[in-house]
This record gives C-alpha cells, sequence and structure tokens, in this order.
C-alpha cells in the first residue's frame, strides 16, 4: 500500500471515530498521554460502526476507575455508575430492555476486586451483556494500588516491597462462572481486537473481552518497565496471537500473554431469551 | 377506598399489589426476613404481566439493577430489612445524584446488625433520611395499616416519577405480616403518575440544567437522547465538573425539587386534635395503637389527639406546627431509642412539652404503656 493510500485509510478511520465522540465533552480527556484506554475506545468504535448497530440502542455502562470514564467520551447512552456495580445496573438495563444493546467498560479492580461477585454472577446467568475488561495489573486514578490482577512481587504504592499476593486470571474466573464467550488482547493487537470485540457484541449470551493495557505512569514506573512504548513492545513480544479457534494453547506458564478467543458456548440459554419464554407461557394460560 | 372486591391479605402482598398498580414492572431483590413476601410475590405476579422479576445476589446488586431499570424506562423496586437497606446505602446516594426515580420499600426488623429478624422495630426512621453519605433530601413514607400500605406504595411510586427520586417505604414487621381485609381499587380509580418524558429534539435536551420545577424530563433509554448519567457532581449535561458555581447549583436543585413542594409531599393524618390537650404523635404500626389509645382516653373523658405521620421524610414540619401550636404535651410513641422525636422537639414552639415514648424489645406498644404515659404527662 502506497503512503498516500495509507494516509486516507487513517483519514477514514478517524472520521469514523470523530462521529462517535460526544460533541458537549471538553477534550482533551482525562487519561495520560499514551493510556491504553484510547486505544480500547477507538477500537470499540469501530467494531460498533463496522456492526452497523443503531447508536440510539447501544448502552455504554460503567463503573470507577480510569477505563470507566470511557462512557464519558462516547456519545452512546451511558451510565457510569458506583464502583464495582456497573454489571449490575448493566443486567437491570438489559434485563428490563433485552432489546438494547448492553456494553460495560470496566477495570481490573472495578470488576474483580470491588465487584467480582457481579461480575461471576452475570457469567452464571449468561445475560446477554458485554464486558470489556481493560486489565492494566493496577489501581491508576487513586495512584498506583495493587489490584487483583498484580503479578507476585511487582510494586505499588501498597506494595513498597513488592506484592505478596496471587493475581486472578480474569479468563479463567469468568469461564469458572459460565460465561459463553471469553477472549483476551493487547492494546498492541488493535487488529485482533477490533475482530474480537465485534464477535463479543455479536455473541449472544455473556461475553467477556479482557485486554490487557499500559499504566506506563504507575505499573510502568513503579517496576522501572518503561514508558507507553516499552510496554507495548513487552505485549507484542510476549502475546501469542492464537486467532483460530476456541482451543487456545495456555502458554502463560513459559511468561506469555496467551491471546485469541479462548472460550465459546453457542447452546448454552441465555437469560432475557429463557425469561421471554416464560412470559408468553403464562400469556397463553400454561403453567410455567 | 370504595367497598369492591374485599380480600384478606398480608401488608407485604399489599405492598406488592400496589406497586404493580402504579405500573411497577421490573422488582430486583435479595431475600431477607421480613420482607421477602414482597419478592416472592413480585416474582409469581410479574412475569404475568410482561414485567420481569430477578432474585439479584445481593442488595448492593439489586439496587443497582433496580436503578438500571429505572432509567431504562421502567417503574422498578426493591424491598428489603435493615442489614439489606444499609447495603444498599452507596446506590441509593446514586440515584439521588442521576435523578433515577424508583422505590426501596424497607420492611424494619430490629438492629443494629443482624439484630431481630423477626421482631418489629422503628429503628431505621433516620437512615432513611440520612442513610447514604453526602448531602441531598429523601422522600420517606411509613404505611400504618394494610390498606395504607396499598395506598403508600402507589403514593411512593407517584413521588419518585413526579420528583425523579428515589423513594423509600418505611414499613415494619407488623405492618408487612399482619393481615387485614382490604378492598383493592379498579384501575383508574386511584391517580397514578408517570414520569415527564422530553420532547424537545435530542440535541437540545438536557436531563439537569434550569427548570422551572426544577425536575427534568427523562426519556427512556433508546429514544435518541444519549444522556450521559453520572454519581460525580455534573453540570446541566449531565458531566461531571467541580466548579464552585456549578456544583451548588446542582446540589441547590436536589434539594428544592423537593423542599419547593413539601406541602404536596407531606401527608398528615389528624384526628381529635380541635380540643386536643395533649397529641400523641406516631407512625407506621404504632400508630395503631395510639388511635385505639386516643379514643380510649377521649372514653374517659381526657382531651388526646392522634397525629400520624404518613410521610415522614421531608419532615411535615409545617403541618405539624400548626396542629400542635395550641396542645400543651406532645407524646412521640416510636418503636426506637428515640428517633423522629428529635424533630417534633424542633417545630414544638411556645410552651409545649414533647414527651418521648419508646419500646426498642421488638415487641409492640401496649395501650396500657401509652396510658400510663398520658397519666405521667398529665399529673
Amino acid at each position: 500500500m502506497s503512503i498516500a493510500a495509507k494516509e486516507a485509510g487513517a483519514r477514514q478511520e478517524s472520521d469514523v471515530v470523530l462521529r462517535y465522540l460526544r460533541p458537549h465533552v471538553k477534550f482533551p480527556n482525562m487519561w495520560c498521554p499514551g493510556c491504553g484506554n484510547g486505544v480500547v475506545a477507538t477500537s470499540l468504535i469501530r467494531a460498533i460502526d463496522k456492526l452497523g448497530l443503531d447508536r440510539d440502542n447501544v448502552v455504554l455502562v460503567s463503573g470507577i476507575g480510569c477505563s470507566s470514564r470511557m462512557p464519558v467520551y462516547l456519545d452512546f447512552q451511558a451510565l457510569h455508575t458506583t464502583h464495582g456495580r456497573a454489571l449490575a445496573f448493566a443486567t437491570g438495563v438489559k434485563f428490563s430492555r433485552p432489546d438494547l444493546k448492553v456494553i460495560v467498560i470496566t477495570g481490573d479492580g472495578d470488576s474483580l476486586s470491588i465487584g467480582g461477585n457481579h461480575l461471576i454472577h452475570a457469567c452464571r446467568r449468561n445475560i446477554d451483556i458485554t464486558t470489556i475488561l481493560i486489565n492494566n495489573y493496577i489501581y491508576g486514578m487513586t495512584g498506583g494500588q495493587i489490584s487483583p490482577t498484580t503479578p507476585p512481587g511487582a510494586h505499588a504504592t501498597t506494595t513498597p516491597y513488592g506484592s505478596a499476593e496471587k493475581p486472578f486470571e480474569a479468563c479463567d474466573l469468568a469461564k469458572g462462572a459460565g460465561a459463553t464467550f471469553i477472549a483476551r488482547t493487547t492494546v498492541y493487537h488493535t487488529t485482533q481486537m477490533d475482530r474480537l470485540m465485534m464477535e463479543a457484541i455479536q455473541h449472544k449470551g455473556f461475553s467477556l473481552v479482557e485486554v490487557i493495557s499500559n499504566c506506563h505512569t504507575y505499573y510502568g514506573r513503579l517496576n522501572r518497565l518503561g514508558q507507553a512504548t516499552a510496554l507495548l513492545r513487552m505485549f507484542q513480544e510476549k502475546a501469542s496471537v492464537q486467532d483460530k479457534g476456541t482451543n487456545m494453547v495456555d502458554d502463560r506458564t513459559k511468561d506469555m500473554i496467551p491471546t485469541g478467543i479462548i472460550h465459546r458456548d453457542s447452546e448454552k440459554t441465555e437469560l432475557c431469551d429463557e425469561y421471554q419464554k416464560l412470559i408468553d407461557s403464562l400469556a397463553k394460560g400454561k403453567p410455567a | 377506598m370504595p367497598r369492591g372486591d374485599r380480600q384478606l391479605v398480608m401488608g407485604n402482598m399489599a405492598c406488592m399489589r400496589g406497586a404493580i398498580y402504579a405500573g411497577m414492572r421490573f422488582y430486583a431483590g435479595y431475600p431477607i426476613t421480613p420482607s421477602t413476601e414482597i419478592a416472592e410475590g413480585c416474582a409469581r405476579e410479574l412475569p404475568k404481566l410482561g414485567g420481569h422479576f430477578i432474585q439479584m445476589e445481593d442488595e448492593i446488586g439489586s439496587i443497582g439493577a433496580v436503578i438500571g431499570a429505572a432509567v431504562a424506562g421502567s417503574k422498578a423496586m426493591t424491598a428489603t430489612s435493615g442489614p439489606g437497606y444499609s447495603l444498599m446505602q452507596e446506590n441509593i446516594g446514586y440515584a439521588y445524584m442521576i435523578e433515577a426515580p424508583c422505590v426501596i420499600v424497607n420492611v424494619q426488623r430490629g438492629g443494629p446488625s443482624t439484630g431481630l429478624p423477626t421482631k418489629v422495630s422503628q429503628s431505621d426512621t433516620m437512615q432513611a433520611r440520612w442513610g447514604t453519605h453526602g448531602d441531598y433530601t429523601a422522600i420517606t413514607v411509613a404505611p400504618s395499616t394494610v390498606t395504607d400500605t396499598f395506598t403508600e406504595t402507589v403514593r411512593a411510586f407517584n413521588l419518585a416519577e413526579r420528583f425523579r427520586t428515589p423513594v423509600t417505604i418505611l414499613m415494619d414487621e407488623v405492618v408487612g405480616h399482619m393481615q387485614e381485609m382490604v378492598s383493592f381499587p379498579e384501575p383508574g380509580e386511584c391517580e397514578v403518575f408517570n414520569r415527564t418524558k422530553p420532547t424537545c429534539v435530542p440535541s437540545s435536551y438536557m436531563a439537569y440544567g434550569p427548570s422551572k420545577t426544577c425536575v427534568n424530563p427523562m426519556p427512556s433509554y433508546g429514544e435518541g437522547y444519549r444522556w450521559f448519567a453520572t454519581g460525580l457532581t455534573h453540570d446541566a449535561h449531565g458531566f461531571s465538573t467541580d466548579k464552585p458555581e456549578e456544583v451548588v447549583v446542582e446540589l441547590d436543585k436536589l434539594r428544592n425539587k423537593i423542599t419547593n413542594y413539601e406541602d404536596e409531599i407531606c401527608k398528615v393524618r389528624a384526628e381529635y386534635m380541635d380540643d386536643a390537650e395533649i397529641a400523641i404523635v406516631s407512625y407506621g404500626s404504632v400508630s395503631r395503637t395510639a388511635l385505639q389509645v386516643v379514643k380510649l382516653a377521649r372514653e374517659a373523658g381526657v382531651k388526646v389527639g392522634f397525629v400520624q405521620l404518613q410521610t415522614v421524610w421531608p419532615f411535615p414540619l409545617k403541618q405539624l406546627r400548626e396542629l400542635l401550636a395550641k396542645t400543651a404535651h406532645v407524646i412521640v410513641a416510636e418503636l426506637n431509642m428515640g428517633q423522629i422525636v428529635g424533630e417534633v422537639e424542633r417545630v414544638a414552639l411556645g410552651d409545649t412539652k414533647v414527651h418521648s415514648l419508646l419500646r426498642y424489645d421488638g415487641d409492640i406498644f401496649t395501650p396500657m404503656q401509652f396510658l400510663e404515659k398520658i397519666e405521667e404527662v398529665r399529673s
């Protein structure tokens, strides 16, 4: 591809993104320069645009944290809720209005620590909600404390001598809890991210996309891993991109980040569908 | 209420039926004594009406789901008791902040902590006013009979919808579990208020911002108004702000939308008050005993009056000031260590003396306790 063609493509892509940004919001956004949250936001926009969803029927629900600020900037129906509770609110939105497309934007602290209970129960119910979990291994907004995904030994302001704790694997947790579409990617792998987001949104049932992201401001600095570019290079080197199917190789033991679709189950029934069947059978006067 | 189809019904069931009458079609809750019958009733009835019932993982999730359903367009409710009400408080504050209409039922039991799960109490009266952090103005109603529970539940939904705010129904174990004959009204007999929807073009819609009544119209999700809701203090468009001049406008609005309409929100029932020398002020199940005692005292020639707070919050300051202006003594009776009595002391002017009659052992007042207190006050 010629440089001119590449530039034209990039312009077109940024035009798409601009169409989905809110007119009333004061830019620049509140994220640090180089933060992965913006990469995820633009990927989500591209996925929604490519799927041709009616933006009036797309609801973004988020909790508290850096990543949870995303619905501020994207021009969809948006509910920026309390810390950890996005999935509870989203359950109310989706269960009462199954016609809406509900997408939850959350972070590792928001969804796996304070909101862990809501996450596992949303997975268990297999309610048709897509959750984008941006995992940067740390609490960014409050200034660099450990999260449930912080690797053992890693430094944070609350583990000044290195963390003695074991981390959660978000995707394993979701699988164990019953989610029916689970995928992992990183902010380096934007093409893959676009595709996984589209697949997750299209999936009928609870879908989780874990996006490994960079918090160079705290995680990078406190662990001497360098700036945004250094962290992106690390993701590039450590990721094993397996995009072929559901049975991917779990090579985390070799300190790799397996990316791609981790689990997909299209057989399991979805909550709203099942409840609608109940409503329909009661309307016909049949006992449920 | 007209005498129609009379049925023997439990208070908790009357609450469920009042909510459905008002248009509630979404319920999320978590089992807790003594409120569970409300959830069970909703689980049975809502799917028949095309509505939705969900048992959430905890009370935090329950109120979250209720608020989610409320902003998406439903009339939504949850019911709980003390420990669950405590868990819900953060998200109730969120509902105040984003101005989400919803109803929270607290069938009170003894506390603190796990307390007395099966025993009556009114010890969450102050929590209904000040339960969540920050400054805000709360609406709370308190029924005293099964029929009352039905009508006050309808009223709670009307207030929630009209003022875009969470409303608490403070029931108690006695009101929740007692059974009485009730004549339920036909559809259309009682007023049912639905939230005002915007009619402007979406680009000029403001979820907050200036409004004569301080209450902005509220669209359902999917109607083209892609508004932003946040628990952060926000500007007219709903986006976070920390500018002092914008903060104060928003907080004033949250207060004024209720305090400017106190006359319409505050409901007080007064009987035998014209010549009363002693007034008994009560709310919830205590009002039943109080009214009986007033009648007994009148038969014995003692001029006792009856005042029942059907609206507990905002505190019916004006009505009480008028009612108690000429009363020498006020006895405030409540099943706690003294909560609403402080509010009554604030409204009692001049020579009016305020006395407290309290019980917090998990049991109800006996008429004798009242009569003894009346004797004590008179001597």
